[in-house]
């Protein structure tokens, strides 16, 4: 079984030589022993246990609260990489946007024949409920999360989007906190830009989609469906960060389509609801009766344009898998560009020619369940065996509308700590979008990690970790001062550190950033 | 604030103070037992404290004898019993999950490690010389989060609600813990050794034993130590003193939450201006018993009342 494809690209090492992103990280990493990084590791750990920063697996015995493995070597961009790939991300959620505004309206992309109909109007994910109704703002993906992956130095895929409830901002934030305890030192020779302000980018968008029959300051709530959900923590941590409400499902209620939350100060009236709930369980009166995480009412009160939801109902239907393939086309049909972001090319079984290609091909592709995630129900071909590939074909001729296909790529690595010292593993890596009256991004995302040798599944489900994911700004100029925060005087110290020679290990420890590191957080905006 | 997170506080604050007033309870009972004369005295005693715990019909009907093992284990491992130690533990830090960003994190350390420890516990912990230990561990435990949660929080409705509950609960135990003694107080008791036993064992039951000497200077007299716990407004755990904190409390909450102040509030003052212009021996004369049943009855109808105003979520 091959470990990886010969030809994966490693983000630190090209060519034998230290691509630049990693210059200073290489050099830590050299003088930088295995005990130690263990060390770290260790404390890392304690450090996610303590503050809790667990998901919840209900399922299958055990421990209910469990950590991801965090590793605690970053993954690095630099300031162009990430130039690039947001404006492809912008690009890609303003089509996926104008996707969803075209197919609850006017339908002229079905109209013009560049995307069959039966495939959007028979999906499961398109909802009836939402023909010719316009969200507030017109925005249906307040917030997405894009899976890339990469395979050379310029080429980055879109592995798959998220429009419906995209997690693990949360795991990208408290990654980059235990990164500044842990590496204090190793931040002032960098210039990292900042991500802590994703909650006030969050709030920002919230309040902007607020809806037209809202008078003064909105009121925003967090609505999860508790603390049984895998990603409670996310939720109530999101909440905490915007200072906003966490409600569950019970704690509103809808009054002559209006939407009022229970205090102990009477009914407050809600405006906007990010909601971690799916659609099916938002409103037994709309969807599933038998829902008890809903609100009786929500989408009466949605469509009298009396609340916000974040994100609409129906998003769904754009980050379809069957609908992956046309993201592309959307992109030239809607903004009339090319796009930016490539799509891994993807075969659809339900096509005769595309279905007798997988099959012969079963040993070099990747098969996925078109309505699946989590990384189960797929099928990694070079890495099968003979009788795994047999049993899949199969279950492709039963139900050939239940799969796609892609190549294997060649996903690139990054340097991770392993038993066995430091290695090459394979990671995704997810940004988010948000999208109000503009996009915002803060620059990174969650960097999802492979842990097992040679493995190509990054799902934390199945073996996966998370990374810390470095943007790295140019360092400024002397006297240069536009980018300093509230955190001013600190700013000018991060720009000081950043001229002396790398420290040698020896070398005295510069002043602890407390937890809100200092000079790599100046607490502005990078978009 | 969510009426949710309110129920949440204000239960996480019962629970918990439920956890250590048991704890509390079973070690006076447990030293009443080793004096009381053998098999019937002793069983007398253990179901004493069960209906005082109110946790009596469901032993009753798992147990024919109220033997000291099998009441030792009902009062704190067995999950079973919806007022023992272990229930208690369970639903504070489930009422502490829900509402983790209203705590601060000593808190929420003290009621989640207090969890993590209690499930390492099993029968051998409750055994004979072990027992008195692990109910100072509890004891201990219920003190830390009520000194985190006053030295910690900030004095808004999150503090007002935990508060709340703490003191509701704990003007329960003290009213339930006296009534069950409540024959050793009528008039024509005999002040004999067995009476004085019950005394002592009532006072040392909200740990006041050494209180009642600095506030009386004298020997224990059944009157003295009813006033003590009725009416004495220097001991925290008097009802007197407690009734005052709800009233206090629960005006705070009002004037942070539109100013109605409800029936709830009318009924905790109506209590406290009983106990604070009542004397200790028209209250004896009338009979302990009925007084204190009347109190606890009254004390549900406020639990009752907090709920309907600021708990359930009102939709008016």
């Amino acid at each position: 079984m091959a470990d990886r494809p010969a030809s994966a690209f490693d983000e630190m090492h090209a060519d034998g030589g230290i691509r630049s992103p990693y210059t200073e990280m290489a050099q830590f990493l050299e003088a930088t022993g295995q005990g130690v990084l263990e060390q770290k590791r260790r404390e890392a750990e304690l450090l996610f246990r303590r503050i809790g920063v667990t998901f919840a697996v209900y399922t299958e015995g055990g421990d209910p609260e469990r950590l991801i493995p965090f590793d605690v070597i970053p993954r690095i961009l630099s300031r162009e990489e990430w130039e690039r790939l947001s404006q492809g991300l912008e690009q890609r959620v303003r089509a996926l946007n104008a996707f969803l505004a075209d197919v609850y309206g006017p339908q002229d992309i079905i109209k013009a024949g560049r995307i069959p109909a039966e495939l959007v109007l028979q999906n499961e994910g398109y909802l009836p409920q939402m023909v010719g109704f316009t969200p507030p703002g017109g925005v249906y993906t307040v917030i997405s999360g894009i899976d890339l992956v990469r395979t050379g130095p310029d080429q980055f895929y879109v592995l798959e989007d998220n429009c419906r409830t995209p997690s693990g901002v949360s795991y990208m934030l408290e990654n980059r906190e235990a990164m500044f305890r842990l590496f204090p030192d190793v931040f002032t020779r960098h210039r990292v830009a900042p991500v802590s302000h994703y909650p006030e980018e969050l709030l920002e968008t919230l309040k902007s989609i607020a809806p037209a029959a809202c008078q003064g300051e909105p009121r925003i709530v967090v609505l999860t469906p508790g603390p049984y959900n895998s990603a409670y923590y996310e939720h109530s941590f999101l909440a905490d960060e915007m200072g906003v409400e966490l409600v569950e499902g019970a704690d509103l209620f809808v009054r002559d389509k209006v939407v009022y939350m229970r205090t102990t100060a009477g009914p407050q009236r809600v405006d906007v609801i990010y909601r971690r709930i799916d659609d099916d369980y938002l409103d037994p009166e709309a969807f599933r009766p038998d829902s008890a995480l809903g609100v009786a009412g929500l989408m009466a009160a949605y469509k009298a344009g009396n609340v916000a939801l974040a994100n609409a109902p129906g998003a769904g239907i754009a980050d379809d898998k069957a609908v992956y393939p046309f993201v592309p086309e959307m992109v030239r049909f809607y903004l009339k560009e090319e796009p930016i972001l490539q799509n891994v090319p993807t075969f659809m079984c339900e096509r005769e020619a595309d279905r007798d290609h997988v099959l012969a091909n079963l040993d070099k592709l990747v098969v996925k369940l078109a309505r699946g995630s989590g990384g189960y129900g797929m099928l990694v071909g070079p890495h099968a065996t003979e009788t795994e590939r047999a049993e899949f074909a199969a279950r492709i001729r039963a139900r050939p509308g239940d799969y796609i296909a892609q190549p294997t790529l060649a996903l690139s690595t990054v340097p991770t700590l392993c038993d066995g010292g430091v290695a090459p593993r394979h990671v995704d890596l997810r940004p988010f979008i948000l999208f109000g009256r503009s996009v915002r991004m803060v620059p990174g995302g969650l960097t999802r990690v492979a842990l097992r040798e040679g493995s190509l599944v990054v799902n934390s489900s199945q073996g996966g970790g998370t990374k810390d994911t470095w943007v790295l700004d140019d360092p400024l100029a002397p006297g240069q001062s536009q980018s300093m925060g509230p955190q001013g005087m600190t700013q000018s110290m991060g720009g000081m550190s950043q001229t002396m020679p790398p420290m040698s290990p020896m070398a005295p420890m510069p002043p602890l950033p407390g937890r809100r590191g200092p000079a790599n957080d100046p607490g502005q905006g990078g978009r | 604030m969510l009426s949710r997170t309110a129920d949440s506080l204000f239960w996480l604050g019962r629970y918990s103070e439920r956890a250590g007033n048991v704890a509390r309870g079973l070690g006076a009972t447990l030293r009443m037992a080793l004096l009381a004369e053998p098999v019937d005295g002793v069983e007398r005693e253990w179901r004493a404290l069960m209906v005082a715990a109110g946790c009596e019909p469901g032993f009753r009907e798992r147990h024919d004898t109220a033997a000291q093992e099998a009441s030792v284990h009902w009062l704190t491992l067995d999950p079973a019993n919806p007022s023992g130690i272990a229930a208690c533990v369970e639903a504070a830090r489930r009422n502490a999950r829900t509402v983790r960003t209203a705590l601060t994190v000593d808190m929420w350390e003290a009621i989640n490690d207090t969890w993590i420890e209690f499930r390492r516990f099993d029968s051998g912990a409750i055994c004979g010389d072990r027992l008195p230990g692990f109910l100072d561990w509890v004891k201990s435990r219920t003190l830390l989060f009520n000194g985190a949660a006053a030295d910690t929080m900030l004095r808004d409705d999150a503090w007002r609600f935990t508060h709340l509950g703490t003191i509701l609960e704990r003007a329960d135990n003290t009213a339930r813990l006296l009534d069950s003694r409540h024959g050793a107080f009528a008039p024509d008791a005999a002040a004999d050794a067995a009476c004085y036993a019950h005394w002592q064992a009532v006072l040392r039951s909200v740990g006041a034993l050494r209180a009642y000497q600095h506030v009386y200077h004298t020997r224990l007299d059944p009157a003295r130590v009813a006033e003590l716990l009725l009416l004495r407004p220097e001991l925290p755990r008097s009802l007197v003193s407690c009734y005052a904190q709800v009233e206090r409390t629960l005006e705070a909450i009002s004037a942070a939450n539109g100013g109605n102040p409800g029936e709830c509030q009318r009924l905790a003052g109506e209590l406290h201006a009983r106990l604070r212009f009542g004397r200790v021996g028209g209250i004896l004369d009338h009979g302990l018993h009925d007084f204190l049943t009347g109190v606890i009855e009254e004390n549900i109808t406020l639990g009752q009342e907090i709920a309907r105003r600021y708990l359930n979520g009102q939709t008016a």
